[in-house]
């Protein structure tokens, strides 16, 4: 089943957020910059400026209309507040597999406050640290790599203006067959309101291994937030990256995000997403398999409740023979919560014996839910195969009652299910304990406690 | 004295179209009876209306099992009352381990005697679960794996009956659990059931064959045509349809034969 519903809401007018290029300038001078950046950004803001800010005529936006978020509070660049990391929740903070970590890095509100590594990994010539940093210690190896091959600021205006904006990054560095064997974990807070402009550039040499957890996080707040975020994944030949990705942001922030994975050659990436905040969030997201023999998986869980509304853009794109993509995104709505999938497999001429497959599954908890899925497929070469699978449906009262009637009260037996649900996501992602850190929020967003403030 | 499960008068009809027409039967704690009816009598509609399913809509009549109105209890009260369904057509909850489900399963019980209860241990609960698993000749895999997903028919049947045996209900009412099982499985799955009879249960059997009735040896057999028990009796029963099929009731009793 496939809906395909039209917005009918009278559309605002949407107003431009008050970032100025003096400001972003001086912000990169006084970081210390180097030409080349600020060039990068300057074009970039030349980009921005030459677009309309993006509305429901277009198709993209078609069905997500933001055109309710406050720029005057969610406009301006978040001020840090010599928080530290100790703001950031310690089960967030944990580690990831029993009491080892292979490394943590984390900001707040666009600030470093805190970076280890594991010495292990150290000599193994792994770089992971900040943006900043990197730029100043390994300019040939951002250069060759920062908005060049992944993200570039003609997709579209909040790419154009994390382009020429951004306010903070992580780096991370995996030199040639080199095998990271702990997971390297990073962490994006976000505690006062404002905008934070993050990067994530993540390079794996040829047969190099990594698997990464990055989590973006924020408080409640009363004000609105904006996070306008890029991701930029380089897997090299043969190489192998895991890369999860949380966000569990209060229900005040926007996010407008852009990533995009690319592999080469034999390479493999692991992408899993789990969403489960934000007051509404528009999020690109692409695997290019560019080298033949590439492999690539994007996974996804959703749980929204209150009037949240959560949109999600894939694209699987083929451009090499022998590539194989695999997708499989699902939703579970709440109250009056709003989920977008618009999913495309593109196979490019010449992508010849490719195999691209995706489903996105939703399930609405209420009658006021809902949920856009809308599955695509762009074919221009022969001999492939490409399949694509999407259902809306309701929590099921067949699976509620059976449940029940081995004594498990309702609210209980729901847990299970969505439990249950959501498992196929979940066991994907390699930790036991950040699964049920993700079970835990689900099941705090089941019971309610966690509802969103209508603003 | 063990507990008593009296229907009285149970009219009980699905989207408006009237199922049970005044059902009425008792059983105790510790007996056996059998409940027998052609295809579509409402034999599966009485079980479900039971338990409390919620597109059953009760017309009329009453249910009290123990002194209680089961009829105003939720699905999941009526279970932790003591009641129990193996399930003619049970449902496959990808993702959720049957270990897993009847951890909640027994820590809700608990949590309901004593608001405190911690629960169930896991060493406890996996000692429990693997004697009932080796009670029904069970694969101590099943445990792992997603409650009736990808089952074989007969393995949803003995997945239902180690429930049963991990659940310990006072009145287990078994909605042709015999159905798509191969000889020996419903060998196995009857001797379980045999083992699990006694004074503190009461077992209401609904099923087509004969077989399963020459193991569990019910004293009582009900008939039911088109929504009510036509007759009750004893063993003899069962011979009478084995012997000349439901005709002669139909004829006697003068209920339409509808053909569908
Ligand atoms: N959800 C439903 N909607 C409409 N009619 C239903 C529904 N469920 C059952 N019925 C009808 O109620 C009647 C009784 O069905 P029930 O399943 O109780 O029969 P049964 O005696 O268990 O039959 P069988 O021996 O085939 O299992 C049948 O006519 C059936 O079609
Ligand atoms: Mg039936």
């Amino acid at each position: 089943m496939t809906t395909t519903t039209v917005s009918r809401r009278a559309k605002r007018e949407i107003v431009a957020p008050p970032f100025q290029w003096t400001t972003i300038l001086e912000r990169a001078q006084a970081a210390g910059e180097p030409d080349w950046v600020i060039e990068l950004r300057q074009q970039a803001w030349a980009t921005y400026e030459s677009m309309p800010m993006p509305n429901q005529r277009d198709e993209a936006w078609r069905r997500t209309d933001y055109s309710h978020i406050n720029w005057n509070s969610a406009g301006h660049f978040a001020i840090p507040n010599g928080a530290t990391v100790e703001h950031i929740p310690a089960e967030n903070r944990a580690p990831l597999i029993g009491d080892e970590q292979g490394g943590l890095v984390a900001w707040m509100d666009g600030k470093l406050v805190h970076r280890e590594l594991n010495e292990k990994i150290t000599k193994q010539g792994v770089i992971f640290t900040d943006l900043h940093t990197a730029i100043r210690d390994h300019a040939d190896l951002v250069k060759k790599h920062l908005f060049q091959k992944a993200l570039k600021a003609s997709e579209g205006k909040f790419a154009a203006l994390h382009t020429a904006a951004w306010t903070h990054g992580l780096f991370i560095y995996v030199p040639r067959n080199a095998v990271v064997e702990l997971p390297l974990h990073s962490i994006f807070y976000s505690e006062q309101t404002g905008a934070t402009l993050g990067h994530v550039l993540v390079v794996l040499e040829e047969g190099a291994q990594a698997t990464i957890l990055h989590e973006y996080l924020s408080p409640e707040g009363d004000n609105h937030a904006s996070y306008i975020g890029g991701t930029e994944l380089l897997v090299g030949n043969a190489a192998n990256l895991r890369y999860v990705s949380l966000q569990s942001w209060g229900h005040n922030m926007y996010e407008f995000s852009h990533g995009r994975g690319h592999v080469a050659r034999d390479g493999q990436l692991d992408w899993i997403v789990g969403s489960m905040g934000s007051k509404l969030t528009k999020a690109f997201m692409q695997i290019a398999l560019d080298g033949q023999g590439s492999w690539g998986r994007m996974s996804g869980m959703f749980f929204a409740d209150g009037n949240q509304l959560l949109d999600h853009d894939t694209y699987q794109s083929h451009n090499a023979p022998h590539t194989t993509s695999d997708l499989l995104f699902k939703s579970a709505l709440k109250d009056e919560a709003h989920s977008v999938w618009r999913g495309n497999i593109r196979v490019m001429p010449g992508a010849i014996k490719t195999d691209g497959f995706q489903a996105n599954r939703n399930m609405l908890m209420s009658d006021t839910a809902r949920a856009d899925s809308i599955p695509g497929l762009e074919i221009e070469a022969d001999d492939v195969r490409c399949t694509h699978a999407a259902t809306v449906g309701q929590m099921e009262e067949e699976y509620i009652f059976y449940l029940m009637t081995r004594g498990v009260p309702r609210i209980e037996a729901e847990r299970l299910f969505l439990n249950g649900y959501f498992w196929d996501v979940l066991e994907r992602i390699p930790f036991e304990d950040v699964q049920n850190r993700l079970l835990a929020d689900v099941d705090r967003k089941l019971l309610g406690m966690h509802t969103a403030k209508n603003k | 004295m063990g507990a008593t499960l009296e229907i009285r008068n149970l009219h009980v009809s699905i989207n408006g179209t009237p199922i049970l027409k005044g059902v009425n039967l008792t059983l105790n704690q510790g007996e056996t009876h059998a409940l027998m009816g052609p295809n579509g009598s409402g034999k599966s509609t009485l079980a479900y209306a039971l338990m409390g399913h919620p597109a059953y809509t009760v017309d009329a009549g009453q249910v009290i099992f123990d002194g209680v109105e089961v009829l105003e209890l939720e699905a999941d009260e009526r279970s932790r009352l003591g009641l129990f369904l193996a399930f003619q057509y049970p449902v496959a909850v990808p993702g959720v381990s049957v270990a897993n489900f009847l951890r909640s399963a027994i820590n809700s019980r608990r949590k309901s005697i004593n608001a405190e209860d911690q629960g169930i241990t896991i060493p406890q609960f996996r000692k429990l679960l693997t004697q009932k698993m080796d009670l029904l000749g069970i694969d101590h895999k099943f445990a792992g794996r997603y409650l009736n997903e990808g089952f074989s028919g007969g393995e949803k049947k003995r997945n239902e009956i180690l429930q049963l045996a991990t659940l310990e209900p006072r009145v287990a009412i078994l909605d042709e659990t015999d159905s798509g099982l191969d000889i020996d499985a419903l060998r196995i799955v009857a001797d379980g059931v045999n083992k699990l009879k006694g004074p503190d249960l009461g077992v209401l059997i609904i099923t087509h064959y004969k077989r399963m009735l020459d193991y569990l040896q019910p004293e009582h057999i009900h008939l039911m045509m088109d929504g009510r028990i036509v007759e009750s009796g004893g063993p003899e029963l069962a011979e009478e349809v084995e012997a000349a099929g439901y005709k002669p009731f139909f004829e006697k009793h003068g209920v339409e034969v509808t053909e569908e």
